[in-house]
């Protein structure tokens, strides 16, 4: 009996496995097959004759390496801002009773729902009154107010879960409200920290819409928008190839930054906090 | 070291709950206070009052010689046990000692002796590097109590620090406070609900009902002279039997006989109607193992259940009571936590008796330790006041009562508050 539920788990496993990875096999293949290749018309699925080639044209691209500079930049300063402001914001709304505590979180979540589509516009004309228009902090200031609402929301969860004695017995024991939060509240939250961290990053690093519009030159294009520059000499040949090798090297970050907090995020730090 | 004065305090909360309505407790220099009552009665947020920890609505508290009602928690130097310990989990067992002392910025090399100095002290030398999570319940108490003795606090203050230990590991805890207070000399005020920690613990004990201070004395005072019903029902293990009374000369009607009383008592008592009286359950005995003259202090009657402990038992003799004190009892037992299921009196026998669950038994009462109270206002009339600590109902009445009436109110507030819930 036990055999058969485990055999059945694992043709499930199996299939879904599939079912996700094939996409992106497909691409890593395409990736090291020459030109010729990819220009054929039924093309197999392995590469006949695997080459570097299209690393390295990507890499000695330099609007490529500037988009991917870009992109770090970018996204990595909207995380960390908007970490940092998440995290007080949701300490906040954790503890304290304040009138309208309630409006503040609808109106985060609201803002969360709200279509990016719809944004494009009214923002491509105030970025250019304002000299924001294809400037690094022109993509981090939306990227922020969509990404806020939700690092709020995890956020406030984790501070909930962490008992108020916590403080309390820090306040008790010397601390001043700022050193209790610090010392003791902020590595409890580490996991939501690092989650809100993550989500906000992705968000950053995979988002087309805006920063197609809102940006002119590499000054501040970042990855995806510059992948979509990616013609080619032939226009009814594109460059399959090189995309998918562009596909795969901004994928790489990605996957290693999981990796590295995957760890961080599945520790249950709270436990043991109090007897329970 | 100091001395904790609390002055006349009071805390309402914001929707008008009044949780502590005019206390005064002076804790002495190097004392061991408790607070003890039945949940909601107003001590942990007495306590925390004290730590600074909730605000004081009025009345001044003292430690020392400084007021500290506006004071941080950090600036009152005070230690405290919280009931589910509130240890860091991220620290080791070794920096949750530390923790205090690094906040306030000790040299590294004081840090790690006095650490080592506490952890020696409750046998926590190998433990010193794991994390909270990985210890056991008793442990994480010692960790707590770490925390607490490594600074040189003014007090220490104790929040239900056993309440979540089995009833083994509470006794012997019980009993390394006691001692490790005794060793420090240190002011201590503890909070419990457990009047067993209460009775053993305590140099005094203050009795608290929905935030009124019922009665401040030693658990000797408490036990043999109650303040009024609330205390002396509070106080004893099993709890002290109430039945009705009618004082007639020196003899006291009870449902099961009449016996003869002091003269003194029953001049106290005397033309008041209908009393409750108060016997505990070693002021019974069986009378075939009583060796000194029992005539006309024994009855029959019979016994409905009987536990027997070996060194001891229990006889449950149901008796009826009139409505008024029903009424009353009833209420009591609501204000102790319990249920009232039946009026019976709880009776402990010598463990050689041979009385059985429904036989007919001569029981012997001595009636001389009988306390006798008023059924409106509970008050004890028989009470020994010079051996009875203090009890503010007779210090200043009419305080008393207005404290009673904030707390009428409190219930006022609590069940408007739950209405709408139900």
């Amino acid at each position: 009996m036990k055999n058969k539920t485990s055999i059945g788990t694992w043709i499930g496993f199996v299939l879904i496995m599939i079912w996700c990875l094939l996409p992106v096999v497909w691409i890593i293949s395409l990736s090291f097959k020459p030109v010729e290749e990819t220009a054929a018309g039924s093309p197999q699925f392995l590469p006949k004759d695997a080459t570097l080639q299209n690393y390295k044209d990507i890499l000695a691209n330099d609007d490529f390496t500037r988009a991917l500079l870009n992109s770090f930049g970018i996204a990595m300063i909207s995380t960390v801002l908007a970490v940092i402001f998440a995290t007080l914001a949701a300490y906040a709304i954790a503890r304290l009773e304040f009138r309208g505590k309630r409006f503040v979180l609808s109106l985060a979540l609201a803002i969360a729902m709200f279509p990016v589509v719809s944004l494009v516009g009214p923002l491509f004309d105030m970025w250019r009154t304002f000299g924001l228009f294809n400037t690094w902090p022109g993509l981090i200031i939306p990227y922020m107010s969509f990404t806020l609402p939700l690092a709020i929301w995890t956020l406030s969860a984790f501070f909930r879960e962490i008992p108020w004695e916590m403080e309390q017995a820090a306040q008790v024991d010397g601390a001043t409200s700022w050193q209790a939060f610090r010392k003791v509240i902020v590595p409890l939250a580490a996991p939501g920290v690092f989650t809100a961290a993550i989500l906000t990053f992705f968000f950053a690093w995979n988002e087309f819409v805006l920063a197609i519009s809102l940006t002119s030159t590499t000054a501040s294009r970042t990855v995806p928008a510059q992948l979509s520059y990616f013609v080619g000499p032939d226009p009814f040949n594109p460059p399959y190839g090189q995309l998918a090798t562009a596909s795969v090297v901004v994928t790489v970050p990605i996957i290693i930054i999981v990796l590295l907090f995957q760890r961080k995020i599945v520790a249950g730090l709270t436990s043991g906090a109090v007897k329970g | 070291m100091a001395a904790i004065d609390m002055r006349n305090i009071v805390k309402k909360y914001g929707d008008g709950f009044p949780a502590v309505n005019d206390v005064s407790i002076d804790v002495q220099d190097g004392e061991f206070m408790i607070l003890v009552g039945p949940s909601g009665c107003g001590k942990s947020t007495l306590l925390r009052m004290v730590v600074g920890l909730e605000d004081i609505t009025s009345g001044d508290m003292m430690i020392g010689d400084r007021k500290v009602n506006d004071l941080a928690p950090r600036d009152r130097n005070l230690a405290m046990v919280f009931q589910n310990y509130a240890l860091y989990p991220h620290l080791t067992v070794y920096e949750n000692i530390a923790f205090p002392l690094r906040l306030a910025g000790a040299p590294e090399s004081e840090i790690d002796q006095k650490v080592r100095d506490a952890s020696k002290t409750l046998e926590l030398d190998e433990h010193l590097d794991r994390k909270p999570g990985n210890l056991s319940g008793g442990q994480r108490q010692r960790v707590a109590m770490g925390r607490a003795i490594v600074r040189d606090a003014d007090a220490f203050l104790f929040d239900e620090p056993l309440s979540n230990l089995d009833a083994k590991l509470r006794g012997q805890m019980r009993t390394e406070i006691a001692r490790l207070q005794k060793r420090l000399g240190i002011t201590t005020v503890y909070v419990t609900h457990d009047q067993t920690e209460a009775m053993t613990l305590g140099d005094r004990v203050a009795v608290l009902k929905r935030g009124v201070l019922q009665q401040l004395a030693t658990p000797r005072e408490l036990y043999e002279n109650p303040g009024n019903l609330f205390v002396a029902g509070f106080i004893g293990s099993p709890p002290m039997n109430f039945v009705p009374a009618e004082v007639e000369g020196n003899t006291v009607k009870l449902p099961f006989g009449s016996v003869e009383i002091p003269a003194e008592k029953a001049e106290r008592a005397k033309g008041r109607g209908l009393l409750i009286a108060g016997i505990r359950p070693e002021h019974f005995e069986d009378a075939s193992v009583v060796t000194s003259d029992t005539t006309g202090k024994t009855f029959r009657t019979k016994v409905d259940v009987v536990e027997w402990l070996g060194n001891e038992a229990y006889a449950y003799i149901p008796f009826e009571a009139p409505p008024e004190v029903q009424a009353q009892l009833a209420q009591l037992e609501r204000d102790l936590d319990g249920e009232s299921l039946r009026t019976q009196l709880v009776v402990s026998l010598d463990g050689t008796s041979q009385i059985a669950a429904g036989d007919e038994a001569e029981i012997y009462v001595d009636a001389s330790k009988m306390h006798l109270f008023d059924p409106s206002t509970g008050e004890n009339l028989t009470v020994d006041e010079s051996r009875a600590g203090r009890i503010p109902e007779r210090e200043d009445p009419r305080a008393a009562q207005e404290a009673e009436q904030m707390a009428d109110q409190g219930e006022e507030v609590h069940s408007a508050d739950s209405e709408p819930r139900a």
